[in-house]
């Protein structure tokens, strides 16, 4: 299997390799990929848009179905991870076949559980000295958080002109409850942050994006085309709306990518029972 | 030669990077070890996407002095004085002074995206382990058939 996975993988690159060579040269400023849409978004973003950064007015208005269902795609991986591993008192919502697991059991493990008490108190004597409170860990962490956070909004908010966006802020406030949630405990996490609120902000943050979407199709444009929403901003014209709009689809986008990476996490790190993580 | 080589050298090593994920994926026996070179690979096309984008001695695609004041762009500054010159010189942008700003919207997209569907390959790895006791892909076809 190797050597037969080996060389069709050899073969497959010797022939991309070959391949390869009839494509543009590297930083070709006319190759295909650079010459027809790209430059509208280069020459018209600022009178469209009014956004400095193409990369924020790209995602979030251009192409705005496709950051939205990017959005859902994220929503739904947590809801799928949430099928998969949740259980409640050790059963899974899942209802996973019994059966299998019954069968699955090989003879060797049975005459393997002899050993198995020792070995349990030994794992249970380094997981109770590992679960300690490091004190050093979390005056650093207690520091770093309101930075992290802080940080991770002006990430989100100031998008429109420096890199930065929806999905980084919401990734750095995931990353910023994953510090939290590694040094003071999973359970304790939950407690100030719960899976219900999470969830919701999930959902919130779907429902933004989408929601603007109808609204636009409600004043009497096309989904997502946000120029019309200058009738509900105080003080705009229609190329500030576009700019406005994008930002509260950002906050939608940092809303979904923060709840569900921070609840993919938890259910990963504690095997779906939520009750103790890494 | 050498101008071939330069001029493609980048493609080669994606091709490789992509090619290291591909054999992890296709040889390796433990399941982990496979979502590795899965993820191996999602980088390399990562790369290969935003190294279509780039152009040579242009800039990010942020528009530096925006507005009145032009106190948002002092980062871009830096980099972009030339193109700063070129782009107020001809009165509208340049578009060889900006890279491609398209790839890299895919692609931020893309990397999200890919981490949260890593993380449900892993409840599945996680939920393969507790029905089989094992993440090795051989043992869990053996118990499978037993």
């Amino acid at each position: 299997m190797k050597t037969i996975g080996l060389l069709s993988v050899l073969f497959t690159g010797i022939l991309l390799m070959i391949a390869v060579v009839d494509f543009p040269d590297w930083g070709d400023p006319h190759s295909p990929a650079n010459s027809y849409l790209s430059t509208h978004y280069i020459e018209d973003v600022e009178e469209e848009t009014a956004v400095p950064n193409m990369v924020t007015a790209v995602l979030a208005d251009y192409r705005a179905f496709d950051t939205m269902l990017e959005t859902s795609v994220v929503f739904v991986a947590g809801i799928a991870i949430f099928a998969i591993l949740r259980s409640i008192d050790g059963t899974s919502l899942a209802g996973t076949t019994r059966r299998l697991q019954r069968r699955g059991r090989s003879k060797k493990e049975k005459r393997k559980g002899q050993g198995r008490n020792r070995r349990d108190e030994m794992v249970a004597a380094a997981e109770r000295e590992a679960a300690k409170p490091d004190l050093i860990v979390q005056t650093t962490v207690r520091l770093l958080m309101p930075t992290i956070q802080l940080f991770a909004l002006y990430v989100i908010a100031h998008g429109h002109h420096s890199p930065g966006g929806g999905f980084q802020g919401g990734v750095i406030l995931a990353a910023g409850l994953i510090l939290v949630a590694m040094s003071f405990g999973l359970e304790n996490t939950l407690a100030q942050v719960p899976e219900k609120l999470s969830l919701q902000l999930g959902n919130l943050g779907v429902l933004i994006f989408a929601g603007t979407g109808v609204l636009c199709l409600l004043l009497g444009a096309n989904f997502l085309d946000y120029h019309v929403l200058a009738a509900i901003y105080p003080a705009t014209d229609e190329i500030m709306a576009r700019s406005h709009s994008m930002l509260v689809v950002e906050i939608g986008v940092g809303f979904t990518v923060m709840s569900m990476l921070y609840l993919i996490y938890a259910n990963l790190s504690s095997h779906g029972d939520l009750k103790k993580g890494l | 030669m050498l101008d071939l080589i330069i001029a493609k050298f980048n493609y080669w090593v994606y091709i490789v990077l992509m090619m290291i994920g591909l054999y992890a994926m296709i040889a390796k026996n433990n399941y982990i070890k496979k979502l590795i070179g899965m993820t191996i690979f999602q980088t390399a096309i990562m790369l290969f996407y935003v190294s279509i984008g780039a152009k040579q001695g242009a800039t990010i695609p942020i528009i530096d002095h925006h507005g009145d004041g032009g106190d948002h762009g002092e980062a871009a500054e830096a980099v972009g004085h030339a193109v700063e010159t070129a782009a107020h010189a001809a009165g509208s942008l340049d578009p060889d002074a900006y890279v491609n700003p398209l790839p890299h919207v895919l692609m931020l997209t893309a990397i999200v995206v890919g981490v949260a569907t890593l993380g449900v390959a892993m409840a599945v790895v996680q939920k393969i382990h507790d029905q089989y006791g094992s993440i090795e892909e051989d043992e869990v076809l053996k118990r499978i058939k037993l």
